[in-house]
């Protein structure tokens, strides 16, 4: 587990919710989800790896469970060599996170925030700072937005100032929940465009997740499909355009998407 | 030696957030300080009218009065630190930020020593305010009161309260929908049993078993004797090393209670409640 070529190793992991009622006396109950269903990969350092899923497919979960915030019920999960269980301060130092809602202090201002999430990580102040406004300022925020409350801006702001929040630690695996879910097609890009900067230039792995086809294709190096907590497919976008019988028509990843998780799947589809 | 400047630092930032929610709401935390003003205030009225109320015999109301004002500045003190700790996981559940804190690579004594600090400054301040308008107000005398035995009281008795605390904090960890109100329940049971605004010899018998268990009991009846009949320190010292004990023994506690309780919700979800 130890290839330091390899930044994420996710072995036959697997997480279910619900009661476990039961588990005194007698054999346990099944629990009442399963949310991530053994699920292997991994992630090659300085890769843009995307996971595609419906709803409720286990993105969110999976994401979770790499950055040391749920206890995998079975399995392992290593992060640049690191166990997420047994050594989740290494792993904490080494990763950072934007989910889908922008989760702030939504009275303190951009710069209280990200002060706060940089102390957190150890960054000096001074450095957190000048960081903060270079970064806003990069991902086209206003300098007055950045000493207002956060609960005056609009939400693709605010998913701008997480993204600065994850960017602040300078982690090296960064996992990014939707992060341009509810952006305009201009913001969109400019974060797009920061992805590919950070991973090009701060030499970062990033696992993203997204509902936008046409991002997963332009950003991802590779693609695992996900439905019902189990990969379905894992590939490179174009090879995954390969294993639709064309008729008549060039496949989208679209096609692609909704052919693999439209209905139940045998298990001899996985990657 | 790094490692603990960083640390130190993540310490650090649990301060100057809560200052600048503090600061940011600084409306609300007016009208919590008058409120809580009044309160006190209305408290220690209770011993100027105690003479007229029960038929005016041989009640010393001076003394009554300072009685009453000391358990309610050393209770003022003790609960608002009990909120500000128990709050560390609450506060961030309200924001939706908890997540992102726990995520953190801090150790969770360097994030309770943070929010620790801050609810003893805070409380301190607030105290303070109270304090000066209670004496203000009733023209006390303290001429021969043990204003440092006092002190090293408050000290102790911040100890052991935060250790209380932090085994409350886990509440919110346990229960997401209504854990914060749950410890609403213990700072109620601690203001019954440890004699604020009477003597705890009055409580019926099985209730005051609780109170020897309650730290404030222990602060409450050393500050009475340093305040009311100016008792020299040394002799406070049997209300001090129950409080020191009690504090060795409840912030360790207190921080294994909360590490269990933060495996426990990540075990089962507990932390998010969506996305
Ligand atoms: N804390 C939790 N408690 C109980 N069930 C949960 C919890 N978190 C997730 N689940 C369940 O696990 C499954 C996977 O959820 P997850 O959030 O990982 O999906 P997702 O792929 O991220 O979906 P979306 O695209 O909507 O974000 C869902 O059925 C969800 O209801
Ligand atoms: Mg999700």
């Amino acid at each position: 587990m130890n290839n330091p070529a390899i930044a994420v190793q996710v072995e036959n992991v697997v997480k279910r919710f619900g009661e476990q009622a039961g588990g005194w006396l007698g054999p346990k109950r099944p629990a009442a989800k399963i949310a991530v269903d053994r699920v292997s990969l991994q992630i090659r350092r300085g890769e843009i790896f995307g996971v595609l899923g419906p709803n409720g497919s286990g993105k969110s979960t999976l994401i979770r469970l790499i950055a040391t915030l749920l206890l995998p019920d079975d399995g392992q999960i290593g992060v640049f060599g690191h166990d997420v269980v047994r050594e989740a301060r290494q792993v904490q130092t080494l990763i950072n996170r934007v989910s889908v809602e922008a989760s702030f202090f939504k009275k303190l201002s951009p710069m209280e925030n990200l002060l706060y999430g940089a102390r957190l990580y150890g960054v000096p102040a001074d450095l957190a700072r000048r960081r903060v406004v270079e970064i806003l300022q990069r991902l086209g925020l206003e300098e007055r937005a950045i000493y207002s409350p956060m609960e005056e801006m609009s939400r693709g702001m605010q998913q701008k100032v997480a993204i600065a929040r994850a960017f602040l630690s300078q982690p090296i695996l960064l996992l990014l929940d939707e992060p341009t879910t509810g952006l305009d097609p201009r913001s969109k890009r400019e974060v797009q465009a920061f992805v590919r900067e950070l991973r090009d230039n701060h030499d970062a792995t990033i696992l993203l997740t997204t509902h936008d086809m046409s991002e997963a294709e332009a950003l991802c190096d590779r693609i695992a499909i996900i439905d019902g907590g189990r990969i379905v497919a894992l590939d490179t976008p174009a090879a995954l355009k390969q294993r639709l019988p064309r008729n008549g028509h060039a496949p989208t990843l679209e096609d692609v998407f909704l052919e693999l998780t439209g209905k139940p799947l045998t298990a001899d589809d996985e990657a | 030696m790094s490692v603990i400047v960083n640390e130190l630092r993540a310490s650090y930032a649990f301060i100057e957030r809560n200052v600048n929610i503090v600061k940011r709401y600084w409306a609300w935390e007016l009208v919590w300080l008058v409120y809580t003003v009044a309160n006190s205030l209305s408290i220690s009225f209770i011993g100027v009218g105690a003479g007229q109320v029960s038929g005016g015999s041989g009640i010393d109301s001076q003394y009554l009065v300072l009685y009453l004002a000391i358990g309610t500045i050393v209770w003022r003190y003790l609960s608002v630190i009990f909120y500000w700790v128990t709050d560390v996981v609450g506060l961030e559940r309200w924001e939706g930020t908890i997540e992102y804190t726990l995520m953190a690579p801090i150790t969770r004594f360097m994030h309770m020593l943070g929010q620790t600090a801050f609810a003893v400054l805070y409380s301190l301040v607030h105290t303070g305010v109270v304090l000066v308008v209670t004496v203000l107000f009733f023209d006390l005398t303290m001429a021969n009161a043990n204003l440092f035995g006092f002190l090293v009281l408050l000290i102790a008795g911040s100890l052991s309260f935060i250790g209380i605390s932090i085994v409350g904090s886990i509440l919110p960890l346990l229960f997401p929908e209504r854990g914060s109100q749950m410890t609403h329940l213990i700072i109620a049971g601690l203001l019954l049993v440890s004699g604020v605004y009477y003597p705890v010899s009055v409580l019926p018998g099985w209730l005051q078993v609780f109170s020897y268990l309650s730290p404030a009991t222990y602060v409450l009846d050393g500050a009475r004797l340093a305040l009311l009949e100016g008792a020299p320190t040394l002799s406070l010292w049997p209300f001090i090393w129950p409080l020191l004990v009690m504090g060795a023994l409840s912030i360790p506690a207190g921080l294994q209670a909360f590490h269990w309780a933060e495996r426990y919700a990540k075990r089962t979800g507990k932390l998010h409640r969506n996305g």
